[in-house]
């Protein structure tokens, strides 16, 4: 695939061959200490070797204009508008593309160079239809922006008179990308995301010359979970969103910085809005996180924030109806309930779009109510200290700690559906750094090779053991990575598994060269996981269904976990959430919630790093701001809680993990060694030894996974449109 | 097609005088009692027993019995034992030039490769994609005296510790191909070349891949990327070929010309074959005399034959003689057009062309008499490059299809005179500013006929003119 000339693997060759290392003197200079000094308008500055003119031309403070240049993609070189003069040489140069040389005097301003860029500007228009009126890309078009600043000003196009712009036939390419293949001025951005970034090598070119058209030659879905990041990398208009289309125009919205809760990867987006409504999602850049790319689920969900939605409060009456009411009923029902009932036996389960301030209010309300039953939907072993440890459930090395891994072992999970930028930076790691990557669960396709070493327990008791090949290699590797995924944990054989991996990971952590490296690793599914683990949430509903609850607060927990058997007598649910999904379905009262662009609101994602999401829009009808519920409710019930705004319950956050209170940092965890050996729950390791497999298996799965996306009718498309391209025999089938 | 591997013909000259090769002693007065050696004046005819390819026009067998018997694989144990250092020394001393119509100097090209070992195996890859209308040289070789290549590649192979050689070769050369597959099938079973060739404990490959009938694929990068399997489009430079080539390994890109005479110059000396030509400009060259000649030929002359010889001599004259000359592309369809007046005098070599203009690139004349419609021409070859253009960078995939639409109603004079200073312009966009040479390539013709030919332009879209109004 598209591994790069494997640079280290030689070196260990040479080293092997006791040869001394020459190589490659002037594409890769050798790391000097001394910087090269260059010239940028005759203005002096020094670059690190190997620095590219363009990148040169950034520290100096000049923008170079550019098409087909991106930071995280390779260099094509293609659309020559980056083109700028340097003395001595009689051409001007491709800045993207050459490295700096000593005393190189490049001149950003020159008449040569803004003949070039205006030159290449008109052969860029001469085919491109002018029609910004109705493009969606008008407002934020590169190369809009660019032929203002760069462009000539007036036309010669006089041929178009005679034989006419160049048309092209748009493609389809899924539900998701919209594509005016005409606008294309074939910068190959989007090839090269597909084939480096996200692994699927679907796009290309076909023809040459001005025949040369960029699209998947025969007629197929673009099946990638990152497939929409081609929309942002497009220049031009020629892919737009297709939900979004003919929309709005990026001046009438708004712009606000938030989280996602799609994954619990947390990746950082901007929320447009305009008029009180989500209008899109875009990627916003975190170079620990997200780089700045999101997954399709993040990007085009949003359209299930105005379907299914809660807007008022419902109560069940006498014939089982939901009936719409106000909220002061509703309050006075539920504190009905409260009154008749043991307040042990209230229970509160958090789902997985929970903040962290519904959480805490939660967990105070339900605690000054006498109860300790607070748990999560999604379950995790509670062997030896349990969740006393972070460093037992979060991803402790971060994930931009996955690029310095060289090698990667992922235990029942599918980290390109469970968690697609976690993947994105493995297949990033994979690509550059030649890591290896061997897997334990189903033999999915992960967009990069992988050694599959099957989905049975006992391969894990033999690495365990240190019988199988991969405890060697675990051994040897400077940092190796253990990466555990949630969903193999939801089986009551759970505890095994993680028991064995903690074991695995203990013994490569042993023989590793790096005391502080940390090798094992949890790939969480929900956003809302670590934070409740961190507050001391029970993990899973297993406890309630020891314990029969009387009352139970459902928190936008939909995944179905706990049923109406597992509840005593008729005292009820009480339902507090965004969306009519499987939890409303069974709830006595239902209070209408906020989902996360209609909050302030805080997550903690899986490596343990809390972020803030900002309110975007407010509400729909009469629904409110989670924590304001709760905090409303716990004055009705006689258990007023001690903070009426926002500020006051991010102090309790404060004083309950200091990780709260650095919003933005992935604190380190510590006491790993410890954490082993310390057993605090005498809960016997036992399990059933059954294969460890994760659920998301194809890409159809990845669309619709929590009460949002299945709302959305995008996300529905999908789903559509990967059944139909199951049928479309030119379509590469995913590797099972 | 070789003659896309070629730089600006500006720049061409300051390469050389910057880095290379011996400095003009015609200008450099001594005061060592030695006398500046003496320059002759008369370039050509070349003797026969000059000639490098003695079998150009197939008259004899192009197998291994007839090759030898030519001479061809005579001591080349012996040259190959001499080592590296030997016979890059003689390629510098013979001042050969490379013959794919850059004209690098080859001695110095084929240096580049002798860099310390890292380990990865180095490759001499030979260009026999031969695509640029009006040349037919290699196919000659390869057709006629393929041993002259393989042994060629091997003394090369040598010089630059190459562990193979691939030649690329025109899809459309099906015969070449053949008469080539069977000449390395012979060297091999003749232990010529395979392991441990011609007993000098030197292991040399060759392998023959066949293009698809790309003429970009001649260009040298886009020539490893199609070798690689992928899509022929060029490669951005740096890095270099000689730094990463094809799998990511060192490699040279050499034309088949420059690399069959390689054995014979090693044989017979540098010195002899710097004998020929005018300083910098020195050796035989095969000459291809094409379009409206008597006797259209490939012949192997003398570097600096004045061009008026070469097409009187060899090629029996321009059809009506030569005050019926109307123009002469002098080095295949992507140098300039020269007129009859520049003709009457030029030298045929590098330097004396890039003086008046043009250049030699692959020293594919195509001789144009009056009968000609030179706009026409010049438009058809602009369709070529339009049609050729891989369209990976903008300026020659928007630029050259821009060119062919306006030089198709020059043709008809369907336009206003502004628009050849425009046309003029157009081309400069593209020249010098493209990822390889084939956006040059396609703007010098159209430069050449605008500097040459204007009042022809202009006299037509006069006409146009008064035809669109007289039927008004």
């Amino acid at each position: 695939m598209l591994r790069l000339w494997p640079v280290r693997q030689l070196s260990r060759i040479q080293n092997a061959l006791g040869l001394t290392q020459t190589a490659f003197k002037s594409s890769q200079p050798a790391p000097a200490p001394d910087l090269v000094e260059v010239f940028i308008d005759d203005k002096q500055v020094f670059v690190e070797p190997g620095t590219t003119v363009l990148q040169a031309c950034a520290t100096a403070g000049v923008e170079i204009p550019r098409f087909c240049y991106h930071d995280r993609l390779s260099i094509a070189g293609n659309c020559r508008m980056c083109l700028v003069e340097v003395e001595k040489s009689a051409k001007p140069i491709a800045s993207c593309a050459m490295p700096v040389m000593k005393g190189m005097k490049v001149k950003t301003d020159s008449p040569l160079t803004r003949k070039a860029r205006e030159g290449v500007m008109e052969f860029l228009l001469v085919n491109h239809p002018l029609d910004c009126p109705i493009c969606d890309q008008g407002g934020e078009c590169d190369l809009q922006d660019q032929s203002m600043a760069f462009g000539s000003d007036r036309s010669r196009f006089t041929d178009n008179a005679f034989t006419g712009k160049r048309a092209v036939e748009d493609k389809n390419i899924g539900p998701l990308i919209k594509t005016i293949m005409t606008r294309c001025i074939h910068c190959t951005r989007c090839i090269r995301f597909a084939s480096e970034v996200a692994g699927v090598d679907d796009l290309g070119t076909s023809g040459r010359g001005t025949e040369m058209q960029v699209g998947t030659y025969v007629e197929k879905m673009f099946k990638s979970e990152l497939s929409g990041n081609v929309i942002d990398l497009c220049p031009v208009g020629a892919l737009t969103s297709k939900p979004y289309a003919f929309t709005t125009r990026p001046w009438e919205t708004r712009r606000i910085e938030s989280i996602d809760v799609m994954d619990a990867v947390g990746s950082n987006i901007v929320v447009s809005m305009r008029t009180n409504e989500v209008m899109r999602i875009l990627p916003r850049l975190n170079e620990d996180i997200n780089e700045e790319w999101i997954s399709d689920k993040t990007r085009f969900a949003y359209d299930g924030l105005k379907r299914q939605r809660l807007t008022t409060p419902f109560v069940r009456n006498s014939k089982g109806d939901l009936i719409p009411t106000d909220w002061e009923t509703a309050f006075f029902d539920i504190a009905d309930r409260v009154k008749n009932i043991v307040p042990s036996s209230i229970a509160g389960i958090a789902g997985c779009h929970t903040d962290l301030e519904t959480l805490v209010c939660l967990k105070d309300m339900v605690n000054r109510l006498g109860s300790e039953l607070l748990c999560t939907e999604e379950s995790f072993p509670m062997i030896n200290s349990g969740t006393d440890f972070r460093s037992n459930y979060v991803m402790n090395t971060t994930i931009a700690g996955i690029e310095e891994s060289d090698l990667v072992f992922l235990v029942g999970t599918n980290p390109r559906l469970e968690g697609s930028l976690v993947n994105a930076r493995i297949r990033k790691s994979w690509v550059h750094n030649e890591m290896c990557v061997f897997a334990l669960g189903a033999p999915v396709d992960l967009s990069y090779d992988y050694q599959y070493l099957g989905d049975s327990f006992s391969v894990l008791k033999d690495i365990a053991d240190g019988t199988h090949v991969l405890a060697k290699a675990l051994a040897e590797a400077e940092k190796p990575m253990i990466i555990l995924g949630s969903d193999a944990l939801q089986k009551s054989d759970s505890n095994l598994i993680l028991d064995t991996v903690r074991s695995i990971a203990k013994n490569a952590k042993k023989a590793s060269k790096h005391p502080d490296w940390k090798v094992f690793n949890v790939l969480h599914r929900n956003a809302s996981q670590v934070g409740a683990l961190d507050m001391g949430y029970q993990p899973g509903v297993d406890i309630l269904k020891c314990n029969k609850p009387n009352l139970v607060f459902l928190v936008g927990a939909d995944a179905g976990k706990l049923t109406e058997d597992d509840i005593l007598g008729n005292s009820g649910v009480i339902y507090i959430g965004s969306h009519g999904d499987a939890g409303a379905q069974m709830a006595d009262v239902v209070l209408p919630g906020a989902a996360y662009t209609e909050k302030d609101a805080m997550y903690v994602n899986t490596e343990g790093r809390a972020q803030i999401g900002r309110q975007a829009v407010s509400p729909p009808g009469m629904a409110r701001h989670d924590w304001k519920i709760i905090r409303a409710l716990s004055e009705i019930l006689g258990v007023t809680l001690p903070y009426d705004k926002l500020s006051d319950v991010r102090s309790r956050l404060a004083e309950i993990s200091p990780t709260f209170d650095r919003p933005g940092r992935a604190e380190e965890t510590g006491f790993e060694d410890i954490s082993d050996n310390v057993v605090i729950d005498k809960m016997a390791v036992k399990g059933t030894e059954a294969p460890v497999a994760p659920v998301l298996l194809k890409l159809r799965d990845f669309y619709m996974t929590d009460p949002i996306s299945r709302a959305s009718p995008t996300m529905a498309k999908c789903v559509q449109a990967y059944d139909e391209s199951e049928k479309n025999p030119y379509s590469r089938p995913e590797a099972s | 097609m070789a003659g896309i591997a070629r730089i600006a013909p500006g720049i061409n000259a300051s390469i050389c005088r910057s880095q290379a090769v011996p400095a003009v002693t015609s200008v450099v007065r001594t005061n060592t009692t030695q006398a500046p050696k003496k320059e002759k004046s008369t370039y050509g005819p070349l003797k026969d027993q000059d000639r490098i390819f003695t079998n150009l026009y197939g008259r004899y067998d192009f197998k291994l019995k007839g090759a030898m018997a030519r001479g061809s694989w005579y001591k080349t144990k012996e040259i190959i034992e001499k080592g590296h250092e030997w016979i890059l020394k003689e390629t510098v001393t013979s001042g050969l030039r490379g013959r794919g119509g850059a004209g690098f100097p080859t001695g110095m090209k084929w240096g580049f490769m002798n860099k310390p070992s890292d380990g990865r195996p180095k490759y001499l890859v030979v260009n026999a994609d031969e695509g640029e209308p009006g040349t037919c040289k290699d196919r000659e070789i390869m057709r006629h005296d393929p041993h002259k290549l393989i042994e060629g590649c091997l003394v090369a192979g040598r010089a630059m510790h190459a562990r193979a050689a691939y030649i690329y070769i025109r899809g459309e050369f099906y015969n070449e191909a053949s008469n080539l597959q069977i000449a390395i099938n012979e060297a091999y079973n003749a232990g010529l070349i395979g392991k441990n060739a011609c007993n000098s404990g030197y292991d040399f490959d060759v392998f023959v891949h066949r293009g698809a009938g790309a003429y970009i694929c001649g260009e040298e990068t886009a020539l490893i990327e199609s070798l690689e399997g992928k899509q022929g489009k060029p490669r951005l430079k740096p890095p270099f070929p000689a730094d990463v080539g094809v799998f990511g390994c060192p490699t040279t890109v050499s034309n088949v010309e420059t690399v069959a005479v390689a054995p014979d110059i090693c044989r017979r000396g540098g010195e002899w074959f710097a004998s020929f030509g005018r300083d910098r400009n020195r050796g035989t060259k095969l000459f291809n005399i094409s379009g409206h000649v008597n006797n259209p030929t490939t012949v192997e002359e003398e570097m600096s034959i004045p061009l008026r010889d070469l097409i009187e001599r060899h090629a029996g004259g321009v059809i009506g003689g030569w005050d019926n000359l109307l123009a002469v592309i002098p080095g295949g369809s992507s140098t300039p057009l020269i007129p009859k007046d520049v003709c009457d005098d030029v030298l045929m070599d590098f330097d004396d062309l890039i003086r008046t203009q043009t250049g030699l690139g692959t020293a594919a004349v195509i001789v144009m008499n009056k009968s000609a419609d030179i706009v026409r021409c010049i438009a058809r070859l602009i369709d070529f490059y339009k049609h050729e253009s891989c369209g990976q960078c903008t300026p020659c995939r928007e630029g050259v299809t821009w060119m062919m639409k306006v030089m198709h109603r020059f043709q008809t004079g369907n336009a206003r005179r502004d628009e050849i200073d425009m046309l003029y312009e157009l081309s400069k966009q593209i020249e010098g500013h493209t990822i390889c040479a084939l956006g040059d390539g396609a703007a010098w013709p159209v430069q050449g006929l605008i500097r040459h030919f204007r009042p022809e332009l202009e006299r037509r879209m006069d006409e146009f003119e008064r035809k669109k109004a007289a039927s008004n």
